[in-house]
């Protein structure tokens, strides 16, 4: 019976195995968000990728590639369980794909110590950016600061004499709060942190009235900031005090959520869907195409991902066993970036130009965001000095 | 002092929020003798199906009476189902069996309606902010909400207090074997009970709608917070459910508020506003070992327990 098994399960094998397997795709692991409240952001990272594979025809920088998609449901066991899961079984040497930062905190340093390559779409913890940087470890969207500082940046050109802050209870809230300080000269009058995923704002908003500043910055991703911008215009704030904050709350998804309250709210990103470069134009056209919707600054860090591996993995000719190799190549960032100029800092976090970007009504009566200007010129972050790289 | 009013509000409006979902679970815990976990479905269904109809037909006032309908439907028909087998049953089965049931709804919403998290907008009518007292603009819509709570808390005294299906809901919490003996057809008040709560957790979900994101999973955060009220309140009593939710409510929000400002005096803003919140979510449970060693059968126990 036993061999009967064996046997059956070996013509199984066999079966399965694609005619031209004479070369092996290279596993990619992907661990990202698809379910619950923060799943729009890890749905967008994931198209944008894999439209950069379609794009390809299953290969990227022309080596077949397997991408193996999982759902962490924001939960940090979750996450990790499937790391190993994709370290140990599947022997995939790149990971990718983590929406958030306490779950890349927990992960990144497994997938380096297995002496894999991770490479963030989005999570850009300073931990990571500074004394833990990692040779294994690079970050294609930005060091979770850089867009608060944009927007600190802005609001103190702007005039704004005095600012409330809010944002979540975890390490990118805090990153968060921590970038825009480093650039607002003007007197923070208030600085909350809500526990990560509420969605109720009613005691938050009262005291925000009450301290009544000149301006609001806020950075709650994905569902929380949805409800915050609604609950911002039903408390009647929003004809009152500016409201200011970074790009993720303000993708093209959310602005379908929000509706009208998010009108004329300006806020920082360091890709537009306006910019005008020849591989943005094709990515917008592309992503549109496909998926029958307008890409969010999620989907294109997903498909500059999905490129700067397809470039690295061109170099070496798809054997990421050439570790020195991919890296240096991974380094060189050899690919035409959608936000323009692109390139990486000693600590692996990228020097780039952040733009300041405006909600607005579209001719067909949908919301998304114009380029309004740029509030940084190729822009590092502030931990680039204290990793030894 | 206004911020003070304010933040009375916004805890009355979730606690409000809580009776309603408090109500159900109360009667059904206290009649049947049934833990229900799968509560909170019923208040995710009541959100979704209101979601889906106020997109269909642009009412929301349909969307709330088919969110009722809709968890009604589904609570009628679990327990004819599944719940009533449990009844005779020992709590720990009940908690398995109700747990599969989050699952399996969790699932099943998944698949109708997609991982994506829905959202409402606050229906045009109660748009908007009023001036209770000058200079304290309060939105409306949050108001309709305390008011609604308000309203069907009155109803369910009355029903429970002046109406033959109160007096057997009533004899029914207090011994249901003798209500049984009595020749009362327990199948049908038990129906109709399950029924009722199942449709009071489908008000809460449609009416939450438009505050907070309609998503898979939404009901099992709160659950948590009502078998917290119904135990303050004494478990079977509409009255103690009452008292219970706006209890927990008030003192949930006004830890949230108040507690990290008075740990800023001696902390840094990150570290006060962590230990704050934490020491927040812990004070309803803090509240509730205070009240179990003072009434150990909570504020208002249905008589004879």
């Amino acid at each position: 019976m036993r061999t009967m098994l064996t046997g059956l399960c070996l013509a199984l094998a066999t079966i399965a195995l694609p005619a031209g397997a004479a070369e092996k795709p290279v596993k990619i692991g992907m661990i990202t968000t698809l379910s619950g409240g923060g799943s729009s952001l890890g749905i967008d990272v994931r198209d944008g990728f894999m439209l950069a594979v379609e794009q390809g025809d299953g290969r990227l920088g022309g080596v077949p590639v397997d991408v193996q998609i999982e759902d962490d449901a924001r939960k940090v066991g979750r996450a990790v369980q499937i790391a190993q899961k994709m370290l140990q079984r599947d022997q995939a040497r790149i990971l990718t794909g983590i929406i958030w930062s306490n779950l890349a905190l927990a992960v990144v340093p497994r997938v380096i110590k297995d002496g894999a390559f991770y490479i963030s779409p989005n999570a850009g913890p300073s931990q990571f950016a500074g004394n833990d940087c990692n040779p294994n470890y690079f970050n294609v969207a930005w060091q979770n600061d850089n867009l608060h500082e944009a927007m600190g940046q802005y609001v103190s050109d702007q005039g704004y004499e005095t600012a409330y802050l809010i944002a979540p209870n975890y390490p990118a809230g805090k990153d968060a709060l921590a970038g825009f300080k480093r650039y607002y000269d003007g007197k923070v009058v208030g600085e909350v942190y809500t526990k990560l995923g509420q969605l109720d704002y009613a005691a938050e908003l009262a005291a925000l009235r009450e301290a009544d500043p000149d301006a609001v910055f806020f950075f709650l991703p994905g569902g929380m900031g949805i409800n915050f911008i609604k609950q911002y215009q039903q408390a009647g704030l929003k004809d009152r005090i500016p409201l200011y904050g970074p790009a993720f709350s303000f993708d093209e998804g959310i602005l379908k959520a929000t509706g009208d309250a998010a009108l004329g709210v300006v806020n920082s990103s360091q890709w537009a869907i306006d910019l005008d470069n020849p591989a943005n134009r094709e990515f917008v056209a592309a992503f549109e195409k496909k998926y029958d919707r307008r890409p969010s600054l999620y989907a294109s860090q997903g498909y500059d991902t999905a490129r700067l591996i397809g470039s690295a993995l061109r170099a070496v000719g798809g054997d990421v066993s050439r570790g020195d190799d991919f890296r240096a190549a991974l380094e060189r960032a050899k690919f035409d970036s959608v936000r323009g100029a692109f390139r990486f800092n000693n600590n692996h976090y990228p020097i780039q130009d952040i733009y300041v970007r405006e909600v607005y009504r579209t001719d067909d009566g949908t919301l998304s965001n114009r380029t309004i200007g740029k509030a940084f010129e190729q822009h590092a972050d502030a931990y680039a000095d204290s990793c030894p790289m | 002092m206004l911020l003070f009013l304010e933040q009375i509000l916004n805890g009355l409006q979730f606690g409000v929020m809580l009776f309603l979902l408090a109500a159900g679970l109360t009667l059904v815990f206290g009649i049947m003798g049934l833990i229900n976990l799968a509560h909170g479905s019923l208040y995710m269904i009541g959100a979704f199906v209101c979601a889906s109809i106020l997109s269909l037909t642009g009412s929301f006032a349909l969307g709330v009476l088919g969110g009722l309908a809709g968890a009604a439907l589904v609570g009628l028909a679990i327990e004819g189902t599944i719940l009533r087998r449990l009844y005779a049953r020992g709590h720990l089965d009940q908690v398995l069996a109700t747990f599969g049931l989050i699952l399996f709804f969790n699932e099943a919403v998944r698949i109708g309606w997609g991982p994506r998290p829905l959202f409402i907008d606050v229906p045009a009518a109660l748009t908007g902010t009023v001036e209770l007292v000058p200079g304290a603009p309060y939105p409306v819509y949050r108001l309709a909400i305390i008011a609604a709570g308000l309203a069907v808390a009155a109803f369910l005294w009355w029903l429970v207090q002046r109406t033959r299906l109160g007096m057997l809901i009533r004899a029914g919490a207090a011994d249901r074997e003798m209500l049984a003996a009595l020749g009362v057809d327990s199948r049908r008040l038990y129906a109709g009970v399950f029924a009722l709560g199942a449709l009071l957790a489908g008000l809460a979900g449609a009416l939450a709608g438009p505050l907070l994101a309609v998503q898979v999973g939404m009901g099992e955060n709160i659950l948590i917070l009502t078998f917290v009220v119904i135990v303050i309140g004494g478990i079977g009593s509409i009255r103690g459910a009452v008292a219970g939710a706006l209890l927990v409510g008030l003192v949930d929000t006004l830890g949230r508020a108040y507690l990290p400002t008075v740990l800023r005096l001696v902390a840094d803003p990150a570290t006060a506003d962590g230990v704050g919140r934490a020491l927040a979510s812990m004070l309803i449970y803090l509240l509730m070992a205070a009240v179990l060693v003072w009434r150990p059968t909570g504020l208002f126990p249905a008589h004879g327990q």
